[in-house]
């Protein structure tokens, strides 16, 4: 009898290792995959069935001898029964394309992989050729998943027109933006994913070497990737004409900068580059270089797959196709939900998220990671959409939306933002690597209520300066945080607040 | 925990030569580095910029650049904490506070007896599970002060 249970990072800080363990018996099957993203459910384990899955959860170890006796193996009844888990409403009300095999298939099983539709992409790329390849991922209207929302299709047409004497795909696994994690679930669910998405990108591209970024903040994402790449050259899936190398981070935030990051890809400090050049037409090693997001990179495949015309009919607006919402924090129910683009925030936060874990009200909602802005409850009704965002001065970036209830004090939160700045800065513009300093002392002193006034025409000031002189995403975005906390909720720069007490 | 090698010259020459032909080696040997000796040493510098045909200069702001790597060994166990936005809204402020207080250190601080270094992190991506953190790259979630305190006497 097969048991599957997630071996995904975070089931694994609930304790998923020890109830695999208990689990290991004579008739029992354990089979490891990665993480429905269900994680007030975690450890979720899934017995196989005749009537399919039944998901048990959350489970612990204590719990196996009792799950076993009240008959876990015929999906017995127990008070952590949860059914079919793709009737469980959370996961019912997704649309999953790109996270359609996470936490279903043993991530390391290329047979999983190609009997839940896997490599089909890639095999229809080549029925089409390149020019034809780049052409469907141009009408699904994919736009880059790592945040700038540029269109990948014609990121790739870019590169692939270029010269050059070898041209390269780089995966930017560098997911640093707080609250997000759906990079390190795919990487570490279905990696074969990424490797099928970017092997599709070579083909179209006419690149022979791909190179993953990731994180060093990522242990178990990395050995799972560098497993599935022995796989996949033993497979026959890399090698003919086109290979992955895996390449570790070093605890730089601003290396999820797409030039920074092919600057640490080249061996230096991770600082960036101006652009023009584009990485396209000048990028690692001076070469055209394609340069995405894991997850723009493992929608390619099911696009490839279904066709463009199936993927773009979901999704809102210019935003096309399905996005892997990350939610975070201060949330009851808090995992991935991927969807079309579209729902607004408060069906996102309060529907699907169930409001805070803590009980209390929602007070703020910093969508995409730390460069992202601070939405009040009022401004709920905003789609979640790339434009949508932009028009309310604020960002999807990644899809992470981290909540926080009443108990926040925004002017940390924006001090915070000039902090984090300040640390993750790479040194070479003036706004980023002095603003971040000055915005914390200017921040200091209206929380101290000296001169609030002057001091807060200042900050706005400063951010203005930051943002348009800054030379990258990081120098330029922090004042979204920033500014939010100061348009939404002034009241907390103007009354200081002493600061939260222990807990 | 692991286990680390004392430094060694010809050790460190081998691992430069072994990553030294790729492209972008700089990083790939300085995490091999800190692999094998729980640090990047000092004397491995000179050694790097020779092999990859760099000043010594760029190869300090190099290795100075990335928050990963140490030019000095840790204690014997290494605790992360996230201090990033998901954790925050769910105390981790308060908890990384705790903790220093606990442990008689600062961030980045090692304890008197060698046992413990704690480091903030900025995020393990177990957002979902906050307050977050690592003991020796074990990841750990729904932390409070009193589950920290457990976890550190279980690994000390």
């Amino acid at each position: 009898m097969k048991v599957y249970i997630p071996r995904d990072a975070a089931a694994l800080a609930l304790g998923a290792d020890a109830v695999a363990a208990a689990l290991v018996k004579p008739g029992i099957e354990t089979v490891r995959t990665g993480s429905r993203g269900l994680f007030w459910l975690e450890p979720m384990i899934e017995v196989e069935t005749p009537a399919g899955r039944i998901a048990y959860g959350p489970v612990t170890e204590a719990d196996v001898p009792g799950l076993l006796a009240a008959g876990l193996l015929d999906g017995g009844a127990h008070k952590l029964r949860l059914g079919r888990p793709e009737d469980i409403p959370f996961l019912a009300r997704q649309t999953r394309l790109t996270f359609a095999r996470c936490g279903v298939i043993d991530p390391l099983s290329i047979q999983d992989y190609r009997a839940h539709g896997g490599m089909k992409g890639l095999a229809r790329a080549r029925e089409l050729g390149p020019a034809a390849t780049i052409e469907e991922v141009t009408q699904s209207g994919l736009r880059g998943r790592g945040g700038a929302g540029f269109p990948t299709g014609i990121k790739w047409k870019t590169t692939a027109d270029a010269p050059g004497a070898r041209k390269y795909i780089v995966c930017n696994a560098d997911e640093g933006d707080s609250g997000t994690y759906a990079d390190r679930m795919l990487m570490e669910g279905d990696p074969f994913a990424l490797i099928e998405g970017m092997a599709i990108a070579g083909f179209a591209t006419g690149a022979a070497k791909g190179y993953v970024y990731t994180r060093s903040e990522y242990p178990h994402a990395i050995a799972t990737f560098d497993a599935a790449l022995v796989i996949a050259r033993r497979e026959g899936l890399l090698g003919d004409g086109f290979d992955i190398e895996q390449r570790v981070g070093a605890g730089a935030y601003v290396c999820g900068e797409e030039t920074s990051l092919l600057e640490s890809l080249e061996g230096r400090r991770g600082q960036v580059r101006a652009k023009p050049p584009l990485p396209a037409h000048h990028g690692l090693f001076g070469m055209p270089t394609v340069v995405n997001n894991v997850i723009s990179l493992a929608s390619v495949p099911c696009i490839m797959a279904d066709g463009a015309v199936q993927y773009k009919a979901l999704g809102f607006g210019r935003s096309r196709g399905s996005m892997p919402i990350q939610l975070a924090g201060n949330v009851k129910y808090a995992g991935l939900f991927e969807a079309g683009f579209g729902l607004t925030l408060g069906e996102i936060v309060n529907d699907i998220g169930g409001g805070t874990l803590s009980g209390r009200p929602v007070r703020a909602v910093q969508v995409g990671g730390p460069l992202g802005a601070y939405f009040p409850p009022a401004l709920f009704d905003t789609k979640f959409d790339y434009e949508a965002f932009t028009a309310r001065d604020g960002l999807i970036g990644h899809g992470g939306v981290v909540v926080f209830d009443d108990t926040v004090d925004m002017a940390r939160q924006a001090r915070f933002a000039m902090e984090f700045c300040e640390v993750e800065s790479c040194g070479k513009c003036t706004p980023c690597r002095i603003g971040s300093v000055r915005g914390q002392e200017v921040i200091d002193k209206i929380m101290a209520g000296t001169n609030v006034d002057t001091n807060l025409a200042l900050l706005t000031d400063l951010c203005h300066t930051m943002k348009f002189g800054s030379l990258c995403a990081l120098g330029g975005f922090i004042p979204y945080p920033v500014m939010s906390a100061l348009t939404h909720f002034p009241e907390d720069f103007r009354h200081p607040v002493a600061p939260r007490a222990a807990a | 925990m692991a286990a680390f090698e004392p430094w060694s010259k010809e050790q460190c020459a081998a691992i430069i030569a072994a990553h030294a032909a790729r492209e972008g080696a700089a990083l790939p040997i300085l995490h091999a580095l800190q692999a094998e000796f729980g640090y990047v040493p000092k004397d491995a510098i000179p050694m790097i910029a020779a092999a990859l045909n760099i000043t010594r200069a760029e190869m300090h702001g190099i290795v100075t650049f990335y928050h990963d790597f140490r030019d000095h060994p840790t204690g014997r166990h290494v605790l992360r904490l996230c201090r990033a936005e998901a954790c925050q809204s769910l105390g981790a402020d308060a908890l990384g506070a705790q903790t220093c207080t606990h442990l008689g250190v600062d961030w980045h601080g090692t304890t008197q007896d060698g046992a413990v270094t704690l480091e903030p992190v900025f995020c393990l991506g177990l957002c979902a599970i906050g307050p977050a953190g690592m003991l020796d790259g074990r990841p750990l979630g729904r932390l409070d002060a009193a589950r920290v305190v457990a976890e550190l006497e279980t690994a000390t």
